[in-house]
């Protein structure tokens, strides 16, 4: 009878937690995803965007996350910091999204991760660069699914020590806000370091989405520095390099663009060969180690059928958070249960996936480790505008500050033997 | 600093101040006439830019001769002036003309909102680049410095033409001594015969129509993506609120005035060019509140 007792009760207490687990399992995901819908930064917002709508399609159709599909609700960032951060909210807290993917503006992600602690929401910080979100703060919902500013303009650095070591002097066209300021800031840290007798001869921050680059052009002309660096990106960077160009600086000085792999396409013919640029990572629809993988042509083809455009990094960087995010839950979810918010931030942790364009590994600060890709423009039949040639691959872990420190002061120290370290592979221009 | 900076620096801000006029000017016009602040004067300025670049493009990839793009940014500019101008009076304006400031200011503020939206949908948010017209014309060397003569000619050419074309129509046609009437004495004017509504909607095309033919010459030179109206209608309010709202030679010596100051801050203290232009017009409105230009208004009783 005793035996007869326990087994009825195993039983209810199994069809109980059965359908405790049932109720628990949602229909369905609802993810937040923060972006520029409006204002200067949709063209990096609005294809982040499509690939989301993309990539959500795609592991939709294979049966979602442990079994449950995904809905999307975008949020527009170019609406204020203020609306995105109610919207943010009513996201969570009205229309039940458990995990919020926020956002592409540094601003922005300063703003939501305090949010994010206060609402226990699983954050992934998809695209924003600044650095100091993790080194100055510990949240412990936010997690960043690529690399920041630090790691971007280390390898930079180093990329432009290698191919041009003997430059003098060095002038700087950023925008003037906090990314303009912010990676000048962590560039100027390194060259002093690695170059004390290098001359900074201009240090110019026109206005954020500023129309006419003609007077910096002529300063700039006038001064004829070695080396000219923006970190300028989207409708800025285009303008400066067609007005640089018509006016023949982009053969004067030798020209450092950190961002411009988003500009190639729409930059075509004016881009001339011999200028530095990157990916914001690795990023890079002809990479030369993924190009030819069929994840990378599927995903290239896709966005294209869709776009008419080739994708860009804010693509692949919504790729990367969205990636992570099912692997995150598939690893916190392992057991067969559907887990909680802190168990699936958890599971972030140490966490390595494949992306388009090699291995995220997150670390324990929850900041993500990824390659960095540099190279210098070449001139092909096979395209309409730039491609990379002599590129150098950075190990993310090589580029990265260091865990527990803080980027400028690992810049300020530096040493020249990183330029030539083992670990980064080149590589030319491949049809 | 050699004086050969100082030159430099100089035309700079003439290339400039020509653009900031082409679209101040047109701000001006409506408000010298029509009394009305119109934030729906970026739109124009956008949309014109948006079209002028879409012609230039088809241009090029029907394989037609560059030179085409000329005429094509003049009209972009005056279909845009008549048609998305002449639209915005007709449907709205005329029905809050004579009604609360705040109310006109928040209806062009609505159409500027919708036209952004329309902006987006209809063109995109992919960057627009037609720099053909600009690399057409080559480009002028200064001391050593090359210049396009894109920006360094023709903008400030066209920005004069149209100084002269204004003065000349005001002053010299009779339609143009219509409006002028218009502008003094509405109800005088319409007494003596002359069709204020006409006027009210001419004049408005005409400011559309130059906002939109200063986004058309910037299509060549810059990358258009979505807010570029914004800040040149900010940009264009601090020069029509320096010169005096509704004075057009005022505009002029205005955007001229802020193009060598911003020229000026990025050669000598490059942290303050951003600050500049409205630098000028708060010490401008501090010492003359009605603007440089503007003369006292009487008061009808």
């Amino acid at each position: 009878m005793k035996t007869m007792k326990l087994a009825i009760a195993a039983l209810a207490g199994t069809l109980l937690a059965g359908s405790a687990l049932a109720q628990d399992k949602p229909k369905e995901l609802v993810v937040g995803i923060a972006t520029f819908l409006s204002g200067p930064a949709s063209v990096f917002g609005v294809p982040g965007r499509n690939a989301a709508d993309l990539l959500i399609a795609e592991i939709n159709a294979k049966g979602g996350v442990l079994g449950v599909p995904l809905k999307p609700v975008y949020v527009d960032e170019g609406a204020g910091t203020n609306q995105l951060l109610s919207e943010y909210r009513r996201v969570v807290q009205e229309q039940g999204a458990q995990v919020m993917l926020g956002a592409i503006s540094s601003g922005s992600c300063n703003a939501l991760a305090p949010v994010a602690e206060d609402l226990k929401v699983v954050n992934v910080m998809w695209d924003c660069g600044t650095q100091t979100i993790f080194e100055d703060g510990k949240w412990k919902y936010s997690v960043r699914t690529q690399a920041h500013a630090g790691a971007e303009m280390m390898a930079t650095l180093l990329y432009l020590m290698k191919v041009k070591p003997d430059f003098k002097s060095v002038a700087v066209v950023n925008q003037d806000y906090a990314w303009g300021r912010e990676s000048w800031a962590l560039l100027q840290a390194g060259l002093k370091a690695l170059k004390p007798d290098v001359k900074v001869v201009a240090e110019l921050f026109p206005k954020f989405g500023a129309p006419d680059f003609s007077t910096e052009i002529t300063r700039l002309s006038a001064l004829r520095p070695d080396v000219v660096i923006s970190t300028s990106w989207g409708g800025d960077l285009d303008t400066f390099v067609q007005q640089a160009a018509a006016r023949g600086l982009l053969k004067q000085s030798t020209f450092v663009l950190p961002l411009a792999e988003s500009s190639l396409e729409r930059l075509g013919n004016v881009l001339p060969e011999g200028v530095i640029v990157g990916s914001r990572g690795d990023h890079y629809w002809l990479h030369p180690k993924y190009k030819n993988t069929p994840e990378m042509q599927g995903f290239v083809k896709a966005y294209k059928d869709k776009t008419g455009v080739y994708p860009i990094y804010p693509t692949f960087h919504m790729q990367q958070a969205l990636t992570g995010l099912v692997k995150a839950y598939e690893k916190a979810g392992a057991g067969g249960k559907w887990p909680s918010k802190e168990e699936v931030i958890a599971a972030f942790e140490g966490l390595e996936f494949k992306s388009l364009t090699g291995t995220i590994t997150i670390r324990q600060d929850h900041q993500g480790l990824e390659d960095q890709l540099l190279g210098t423009t070449k001139r092909v039949p096979d395209y309409p505008f730039a491609v990379y040639d002599k590129m150098a691959l950075y190990p993310g872990k090589l580029v990265t500050t260091p865990l527990g420190e803080k980027s400028l002061d690992w810049f300020a120290k530096v040493k020249p033997d990183l330029v030539t370290d083992k670990s980064i592979e080149t590589f030319d221009y491949a049809k | 600093m050699p004086p050969e900076m100082l030159l430099l620096a100089a035309l700079d801000g003439l290339a400039y101040g020509s653009l900031i006029f082409l679209v101040a000017v047109g701000l001006s016009l409506i408000f010298g006439v029509l009394g009305i602040v119109n934030v729906a004067h970026g739109s124009f300025y956008a949309i014109g830019a948006y079209v002028a670049a879409a012609g230039v493009l088809a241009i090029g990839t029907a394989g037609l001769p560059t030179w085409l793009a000329f005429p094509t940014l003049l009209i972009a500019a005056a279909l845009v002036g008549i048609l998305v101008g002449g639209l915005v009076e007709v449907a709205l304006l005329r029905r809050v003309y004579g009604k609360e400031e705040v109310l006109q200011l928040i209806v062009t503020f609505a159409v500027f909102m919708i036209l952004e939206d329309a902006q987006k949908v209809v063109f995109g948010v992919q960057p627009y680049f037609a720099n053909a017209p600009m690399n057409w014309l080559g480009t002028v060397e200064v001391f050593g410095i090359f210049y396009t003569t894109y920006q360094l000619v023709l903008m400030p050419l066209v920005a004069l033409a149209v100084l002269l074309g204004l003065r000349f129509f005001l002053r010299r046609t009779s339609f143009g001594r219509a409006i002028v009437a218009v502008t003094q004495d509405r109800e005088a004017a319409t007494a003596m015969g002359i069709d204020a509504a006409r006027v009210y909607l001419i004049t408005f095309i005409i400011g559309a129509f130059l906002a939109a033919l200063g986004g058309a010459l910037a299509s060549a030179t810059t990358s258009l993506t979505p807010g570029i109206g914004a800040g040149t209608l900010v940009l264009s309010f601090a020069v029509a609120a320096t010169a005096g709202l509704g004075r057009i030679e005022g505009a002029a010596v205005a955007a001229l005035l802020i193009g060598l100051g911003r020229s000026a801050a990025v050669y000598f203290a490059p942290e303050f060019d951003v600050l500049i232009p409205y630098l000028i017009m708060m010490l401008v409105l501090l010492v003359r509140p009605q603007g440089l230009f503007s003369t006292v208004q009487t008061r009808k009783v």
